[in-house]
């Protein structure tokens, strides 16, 4: 077998020079290493070579190592990436290749970023409403019906796209108002959905979502590592369909014709909203759940028939840190098994109903 | 703490990471957001010059009349030009004679969702690239006026919908020699060229693609409807090239029929 070096195996490894953000909330600074690359080698691969060598407190967030499970978010070389799926080859040799947290969220440390604005802008979308008279179990739809919404369920939920996207990015105080491009493609799904009974997802995405904010400048399509056309598929069919209900004149001549389309006005849509309806709740973004913002009459009446977007829920809770205020470095360290959950430790499931914002339109049923 | 490029936003904001830089990003972002930019610039400064001269719009024997001025409305319109007549009398010499089509390709253009995007990268540089931090303080997108009118885009396309129709008939009417006659020169090719261009421009707009079918909530009740979406969908993931490339082709067109009708060359004629 001497002569026959195979390729993979001969390639001698090489060192090169890598700039990798380190701090926490309090500061930090970019560090150089000079760490050993092998052939077929990824981003990740190098953080892990890191944290075995010189680096063992270099903090990141992985998991499948498959581009499968969104946590290796990172910006290499200022582009939002996932760290699985960068493979070194495509850099050259010589260049210094600089690994930082995702910009837009706030730092716990390091690589680490705390993603929660995501999870609550999750949590105030409207969750899909069943359609009446249809049990579960009985739902039937076609394949051409549900393709739209298909491509959006690829979502790995890397915040990838709301990383990039310059409206929070460079503008914190939009948080409160924005869901962003993943919450678009959300809206869009659910409102292509055959079956959803919800008529009132376009006027949410406007009102609520902060879908006026977009300028469709697409850099969330630029890096979506599912591929995902979230501007062309998801957000612009959303701003039409916002369209349909506020600014066309054909549409708005045929429903005065035909009397069709009376769609029940929501809250929401009671006045023209540009995203911004309510004033954001104290305390810091992050925290900024829909709640205390509203207790009309209308918005309870709506409640009763299924969703209110503004009862108040509890705030999710923030993951256990340690003495030090920290995320617990290891598994090893920590006082139990398994990563601590990002919804807090005090949640149990199912979630008990007062701690929804939607409800079964036929619950009292059953 | 080391200052940060990314706003951290107002007193009660936890802080992000604090990297300085405005990006770390390695490669040329800035080549194509200037590029770009350098492009709509000629075009708007282009344009804007031929609107207002008003002559060297019509080749009489041949029938050529170029889009920035089609349909001719006024009786200021050289004789032969206006196709549709002239319903609107004399204009005063400030008025451009193409008043009635021009605001309206043009506003289709600048409500497109291509050219917001490049626009707004390029011109307004908000943001000049992905992860590159923007020079504006504050941001409110397309929720409040002036740009909450970008929602109107649909308008527009109904009505440059109607102006591609007669920019097919003028092209229709450019099939002629000098005796009246069938005849086809290079610019009957040009004004062909830039019609089919112009078609695919239109026709793959985002508000046609939604009108087509978009807006449907069960494709399956609809199949006719769902195949005009399906081929609207096919010629909507070349929008952007459709925009740059009609682009050129109604600068092109225009630049040739002028050059034609002021004499600076002569027609090549294939047939007649
Ligand atoms: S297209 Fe819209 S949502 Fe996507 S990154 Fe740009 S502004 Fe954000
Ligand atoms: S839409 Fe794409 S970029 Fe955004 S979270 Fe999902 S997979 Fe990531
Ligand atoms: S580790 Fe799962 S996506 Fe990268």
């Amino acid at each position: 077998m001497g002569t026959e070096k195979s390729q993979a195996a001969g390639a001698p490894a090489t060192k090169r020079q890598f700039r990798i953000w380190r701090g926490d909330e309090t500061g930090g600074d970019l560090k150089e290493y000079l760490v050993e690359v092998k052939e077929g080698e990824v981003v990740l691969d190098i953080i892990h070579r890191l944290q075995s060598t010189e680096a063992p407190d270099l903090a990141c967030r992985w998991n499948c190592k498959a581009g499968k499970c969104g946590s290796c978010s990172v910006e290499i070389n200022g582009k939002p990436k996932l760290a699985c799926m960068t493979r070194m080859s495509t850099f050259t040799a010589d260049e210094t290749i600089s690994v930082t947290p995702l910009r837009t969220f706030p730092i716990v440390r390091d690589l680490v970023t705390d993603v929660s604005f995501n999870y609550e802008k999750a949590r105030e979308t409207p969750a899909f409403a069943p359609p009446p008279g249809v049990t579960p179990g009985d739902y039937r739809m076609q394949q051409v019906d549900v393709e739209r919404s298909q491509e959006f369920r690829k979502c790995i939920e890397c915040f990838l796209c709301q990383t990039v996207c310059h409206v929070i990015r460079d503008h914190e105080e939009n948080k409160p108002a924005f869901a962003g491009p993943r919450y678009f493609i959300r809206a869009a799904e659910l409102d292509m959905h055959p079956l959803d009974a919800r008529d009132d997802r376009k006027e949410y995405a406007q009102a609520e979502q902060g879908l006026g904010y977009c300028n469709i400048t697409k850099c969330c399509t630029e890096v979506c590592p599912e591929h995902i056309k979230i501007t062309d598929n998801g957000i612009i069919p959303m701003k039409e369909r916002v369209v349909d209900r506020k600014y066309d004149p054909l549409v708005w001549l045929g429903n005065k014709i035909f009397r069709r389309g009376q769609v029940p006005q929501t809250s929401v849509t009671s006045e023209h909203s540009p995203g911004a309806v309510r004033t954001p709740a104290a305390g810091p973004p992050g925290f900024h759940s829909h709640a205390g913002a509203s207790h009309d009459p209308e918005a309870e009446a709506q409640a009763q028939a299924g969703v209110n977007w503004h009862r108040e829920v509890p705030k999710p809770t923030a993951p256990t840190l340690d003495e030090t205020g920290k995320l617990p470095l290891t598994e090893l360290t920590f006082d139990r098994p398994a990563a601590p959950s990002p919804f807090g430790e005090d949640v149990s499931f199912p979630l008990p109903p007062e701690h929804l914002n939607y409800a079964h339109p036929e619950q009292d049923k059953h | 703490m080391t200052s940060t490029a990314t706003r951290p936003g107002g007193p009660g904001a936890r802080p992000r990471a604090a990297i300085a830089a405005r990006t770390l990003r390695t490669d040329r972002w800035w080549v194509q957001p200037v590029g770009i930019a350098a492009i709509l610039l000629f075009f708007i400064v282009y344009s804007t010059i031929r609107v207002f001269m008003a002559k060297w719009y019509y080749v009489e024997d041949y029938h050529y009349l170029t889009p920035l001025y089609s349909p001719c409305l006024t009786d200021s319109c050289v004789p032969g030009s206006s196709h549709f007549g002239t319903p609107f009398g004399e204009f005063p010499f400030f008025l451009p004679l193409g008043i009635v089509a021009f605001p309206i390709v043009a506003g289709f253009r600048v409500t497109c969702y291509y050219y917001r995007k490049a626009g707004y990268r390029s011109l307004w540089a908000s943001p000049p690239a992905c992860a590159v931090t923007e020079p504006h303080q504050k941001y409110t997108g397309e929720t409040r006026f002036p740009l909450f009118v970008m929602n109107w885009h649909r308008y527009f396309f109904y009505l440059a919908f109607v102006v591609l129709l007669i920019n097919i008939y003028d092209a229709f009417l450019a099939f002629r020699g000098p005796d009246g006659a069938f005849g086809v020169g290079l610019g009957t090719l040009i004004i062909l060229v830039n019609i089919v261009a112009l078609a695919g421009y239109t026709l793959s707009c985002h508000a046609c693609r939604h009108v087509m079918g978009g807006r449907l909530k069960h494709f399956s009740r609809n199949p006719v409807r769902y195949r005009f979406w399906t081929l609207v969908s096919k010629l909507n993931v070349r929008h952007g090239t459709f925009a740059m490339v009609s682009l050129f082709t109604v600068l092109f067109t225009d630049f040739y029929i002028m050059a034609v009708s002021a004499g600076w060359f002569t027609d090549l004629r294939f047939i007649n």
